[in-house]
């Protein structure tokens, strides 16, 4: 297929600013979005695709979209190739456009050299006493003492206070994963563990317990992904990526914050609506366990189970495979096996394609698995995040 | 000032990351003064402080004076950690926005979702001071 003309630069605008010791990189990048949008006849809200290079304040595209509001995109990419980013970023947006992942995508660039330590963002770190120019939000979040535990702690606690979830509820989770990770040779934890060994474990972050806790594993991992014709020419099982879909989200100017979904609400839609299935038809999950409410919220907000449901889907051993109606992170997961430089999303497709291939452990191989999903959720599920969902199908 | 107010934290804050931005909140800071931002073109207050407006893209934001006060949202109480226990949460302003923070002055197990707080400012290491919350 040609990409050629399948998309149009419609909106175009160059900062006036060649000094700007008044301004932060954001609000320069914001403006200069705006510039382009006005200027296109288009708002904020009509934005659907983010694209920014590696110099961009924050975490990738996220801390951008946050500060800016963009409340409806769907496709993110913020590669990383220098001062030639924004041209590879039009080709990219093309791709993204003629494949349906976007219609409005965003590009922008913004910096501040000339006002010395603050002209590289991603830098930040600026001394007592100094201006910086690091990510928007650093001031006002990275001085609480936030980590992963705590921050995933909040939407524990916040989805106990309103669903009445409770910490048993949760530690059916762990239990499913060490079930699984019994049988993984690799795992780094093998131990079959119970709800009493996960709620008696010393807690970490209210309600977090020490069992509600991913591993911290080295590691790694690669996947290989080929067009129809080189797939037909390799001598290995078909898994056919029928279905993706992507969102960030963040606190959005502090309204609506509402730390008991994650993106999973709308990168699940998206996913199941290009793949042509449903939740029920999923014979398998890879499902990001970071902590036991992590796998719980985005099981929810994939539509597994209805809103608050969770804590009940989850329990008397339902992810467990050949036990319950879900089976989930067969390899024991973040939870029991690995969690490679704590990042978990790679080795949740692998786990899918293992499954799907029927290579799995003989003890955790689900039958006739056909249909699988791996999601995660990067960043932090209590400030901002990234969320992605694949739907893979044997062929 | 009572003596829970008076009761240094265990955990020290680290100095904010002060940009050109955020600047005047963080000069109303080392007076007392909390301020956020609200927009003149749709009226709605946001937070964290933006000189453009997260929900309409417009330049027209204020820095305004705020109480402080308003509700847990929720909270989590980091047990991990060589200083002590703290308790980092949200609160959701009175004037709707949520704000990321620290409670303090409090029996960190008897804080409940829903409960009132108000703002207090609490010394930063070699920064200005940065606003927490204790239950009211």
């Amino acid at each position: 297929m040609s990409l050629k003309g399948k998309a149009y630069i419609m909106g175009a605008w160059e900062h006036p600013t060649r000094d700007a010791p008044d301004k932060t990189s954001a609000q320069l990048h914001a403006e200069s979005a705006r510039g382009a949008l006005a200027d296109a006849g288009l708002s904020f809200d009509d934005v659907d695709g983010y694209f920014c290079a590696g110099d961009a304040p924050g975490f990738g595209g996220m801390s951008m979209v946050d500060y800016m509001g963009l409340r409806n995109v769907r496709h993110l990419d913020s590669t990383e190739t220098g001062g030639s980013s924004y041209i590879l970023h039009v080709g990219h947006a093309v791709q993204a456009i003629a494949a349906g992942k976007c219609q409005v995508a965003l590009i922008t660039l913004a910096g501040r050299p000339r006002q010395g330590q603050g002209g590289r963002p991603g830098g930040g770190g600026a001394r007592p006493g100094q201006l910086s120019d690091g990510p928007p939000e650093a001031g006002f979040e990275n001085i609480y003492g936030g980590s992963t535990h705590n921050t995933y702690g909040m939407c524990a606690m916040r989805h106990m206070h309103d669903y009445g979830t409770t910490s048993e509820q949760l530690a059916w989770i762990k239990v499913a994963a060490s079930h699984h990770a019994q049988w993984n040779e690799h795992a780094f934890l093998k131990d079959v563990v119970t709800v009493e060994d996960v709620v008696n474990s010393r807690m970490i972050a209210d309600p977090l317990h020490l069992l509600d806790c991913c591993v911290v594993t080295d590691g790694g991992g690669a996947l290989i992904v080929t067009s129809p014709e080189a797939a037909r020419s390799l001598n290995r099982p078909k898994v056919k990526v029928i279905g993706s879909g992507e969102a960030p989200k963040g606190p959005s100017g502090g309204h609506c914050l509402d730390l008991t979904c994650s993106g999973a609400v709308w990168s699940g839609p998206r996913a199941f609506e290009e793949a042509g299935v449903t939740p029920a038809d999923i014979k398998y999950a890879s499902i990001y366990d970071s902590f036991t409410i992590t796998v719980l919220m985005q099981l929810e907000d994939l539509g597994f189970c209805p809103k608050g449901q969770g804590g009940r889907f989850v329990a008397d051993g339902n992810l467990i495979s050949g036990v319950g109606k879900l089976p989930f992170n067969t390899d024991g997961g973040g939870l029991c096996n690995n969690h490679p430089t704590n990042r978990g999303g790679i080795t949740k497709v692998i786990e899918a394609v293992r499954q799907l291939r029927g290579e799995a452990h003989p003890k955790v191989q689900v039958a006739n698995c056909d249909l699988a999903l791996a999601h995660g959720t990067g960043g932090s599920l209590g400030t901002r995040h990234g969320a992605a969902t694949v739907i893979l199908e044997r062929e | 000032m009572s003596e829970a107010e008076a009761k240094p934290a265990g955990r020290a804050i680290p100095a904010p990351a002060v940009t050109v931005e955020s600047k005047p909140f963080w000069d109303a800071a080392a007076e007392g003064r909390f301020l956020i931002k609200r927009c003149t073109a749709c009226g709605k207050a946001h937070w964290y402080p933006r000189a453009i407006c997260p929900f309409c893209a417009s330049d027209d934001t204020v820095w305004e004076e705020s109480p402080g006060e308003g509700e847990i949202y929720t909270f989590s109480i980091m047990r991990r950690s060589p200083t002590g226990p703290y308790v980092i949460g949200y609160v959701t302003l009175d004037e709707g926005p949520a704000v990321l923070t620290n409670f303090v002055d409090c029996d960190p197990d008897s804080l409940r979702i829903g409960q009132r707080v108000k703002v207090r400012f609490q010394p930063t290491e070699g920064g200005p001071p940065a606003p927490v919350f204790r239950p009211l």
